[in-house]
């Protein structure tokens, strides 16, 4: 999933200050599965922000709803009956989530009120940790199903650095050594011969150094 | 001979190599380079120029390099993937040759986390083991990494680390075995003081024979203190600084604590000078390069060779 987390309520007041009327807009994807914005966390941040402006003498009028998926124009033309008696619109959702807004209410202002994080998991209850970096061409096959490039500090493809102790990366001992954990996967599986055919330079290209990457599926597209 | 590199040459000719380090200034005084540099003249057979150390913003390997080899003396240029993409290195590796600069050792790098920038990005378009593949192609096979011929290769003699000491430990030899595969000449280790664990990484190096398909510097740090031993031994990711040893640097009144440090280092030189596959010492003595001549002496390993 995407994983997000709430902006700091100064940050999201300063955004929002100079409107009256706010569409607070959640999503019913990711972010509500990582408790960032879906629908719970637009309730709890329309009181937060009600209380904080009441406390300051100003007031606001703010509409909750939430979206099954704010990145998806479908959904997101659920709005237009509502998006008039907006001044703004706050949303919840990912960055792909605010950008769709963005593009479908071309005259109204949108504001994030979550901070995108990663691709990530769930380790446990409230823990998410990064897995992916969509780097587009997937090594996980050669690596024992861990990715070297979202889950090592220096994203090296060829083994551990100088620096890995007792299973943790030399940045923190909360981190765990990346290339430990596919030393082990491989043991485990009997694969140690793998570790030892060199992973070449890689084309970062479909990685997004080639510019801002497009699917197109000709069999879908219309 | 793949190269003109001195150090090459001081190690096809069967000598027990010497190189030190000489970390540049953070601060654009040449001086400060030279100054540094002199304590080796004539002492060590190669001098590596630091890449911004620690991951602290210093003068560039590069321009330390063409101060060093100014002075008549034979640079050893790092580079760490951190800061750079290939183009950067690529352009970089060109240029130093262009300017004599022969000798050069690829690394990964420390994280941004412990230098002065932390909020900087960490390049690592390539890793240390692609870097090594990518110099030996532009030196034999006179092809960029993207794969367009070289007008005028450059003939770097490629070294690259290893750390015996860090984790997991049973997969350090096959590390080193790929840093050969994709075509290091030689290497230099992680400071050693647990020479137990040493030579058991170099048991295995020999079983697969890999001592014989790369030269290998074993790496010695002098110890200036009971304080700077316990640094090394608790903060320093990747380094093995055994209790005994700091126990015994602090068994001495403080004013005879460097010279403890020393004979501890000359005790370990001429311990590795007996493990079979140890092909020279690369001495980095951290903002004490004026101690590298005494330890040179005071170990046998002086006057170097003229080749």
């Amino acid at each position: 999933m995407i994983t997000a987390e709430r902006k700091p309520l100064e940050e999201i007041i300063d955004y929002i200050k100079p409107f009256k009327r706010i569409l607070l807009l959640g999503c019913n994807e990711c972010v509500t599965v990582c408790a960032a914005g879906g629908r719970k966390e637009v309730g709890l941040l329309a009181s937060g922000l009600q209380m904080t402006l009441l406390k300051s003498g100003s007031s606001i009028e703010i509409r909750e709803h939430t979206l099954e998926r704010q990145c998806d124009p479908e959904y997101v033309e659920e709005l237009v009956p509502m998006i008039d008696s907006a001044d703004a619109v706050l949303s919840m959702a990912c960055g792909c989530g605010v950008q769709q807004l963005a593009m479908r209410f071309k005259d109204k202002p949108v504001f994030p009120a979550v901070n995108t994080k990663f691709m990530g998991g769930s380790e446990r209850q409230g823990v998410w940790t990064e897995r992916c970096k969509g780097c587009g061409d997937c090594l996980l096959g050669l690596t024992g199903g861990i990715c070297p490039i979202a889950k090592c500090a220096k994203q090296l493809m060829n083994g551990p650095c100088g620096g890995s102790t007792t299973g943790k990366c030399e940045i923190s001992d909360d981190v765990d050594c990346a290339w430990q954990l596919i030393w082990d996967r491989l043991k485990a599986l009997g694969l140690q011969d793998r570790y030892l055919e060199i992973m070449p330079a890689k084309d970062w290209r479909p990685g997004g150094g080639g510019g801002p990457r497009k699917i197109i599926r000709e069999d879908l597209a219309e | 001979m793949k190269t003109e590199s001195h150090l090459e040459k001081v190690l096809a000719a069967g000598h027990l190599a010497v190189t030190s380090e000489c970390g540049p200034p953070r601060g654009a005084d040449a001086a400060t380079v030279q100054e540094k540099a002199k304590y080796l003249d004539g002492v060590v057979d190669a001098v590596n120029i630091t890449d911004n150390q620690t991951a602290m913003v210093r003068m560039s390997s590069f321009a330390g390099s063409v101060l060093v080899k100014q002075m008549g003396m034979n640079p050893l240029l790092q580079m760490v993937t951190r800061d750079r993409n290939r183009l950067a290195m690529q352009a970089d590796i060109l240029g130093a040759y262009a300017l004599g600069i022969d000798t050069m050792l690829c690394l990964s790098g420390d994280h941004t986390k412990f230098g002065d920038h932390p909020m900087a990005a960490n390049v690592h378009d390539i890793d240390s083991i692609q870097l090594i593949q990518m110099v030996k192609n532009m030196r034999d096979e006179s092809k960029f990494q993207g794969g367009a011929d070289i007008k005028g290769a450059p003939k770097m003699f490629i070294g690259a680390a290893a750390n015996p000491f860090a984790d997991p430990f049973e997969l350090r030899v096959m590390r080193l075995a790929k840093k050969i595969a994709a075509g290091v000449d030689f290497i230099q280790t992680q400071c050693i003081f647990n020479v137990d664990k040493f030579e058991l990484w170099m048991e295995g190096v020999r079983k697969m024979e890999l001592h014989k398909k790369c030269y290998i510097l074993a790496g010695i740090t002098p110890m200036k203190s009971v304080g700077a031993a316990r640094y090394m031994k608790n903060r320093v990711p990747g380094m093995d600084v055994p209790a005994e040893l700091v126990e015994r640097m602090g068994s001495v009144p403080k004013e005879e604590q460097p010279e403890e440090g020393i004979k501890i280092c000359i005790e370990t030189i001429e311990r590795l000078k007996e493990v079979e596959g140890v092909a020279g010492f690369h001495i980095m003595a951290i903002d004490w390069e004026e101690k590298v001549e005494e330890i040179v002496k005071r170990a046998g390993l002086y006057p170097r060779p003229q080749v």
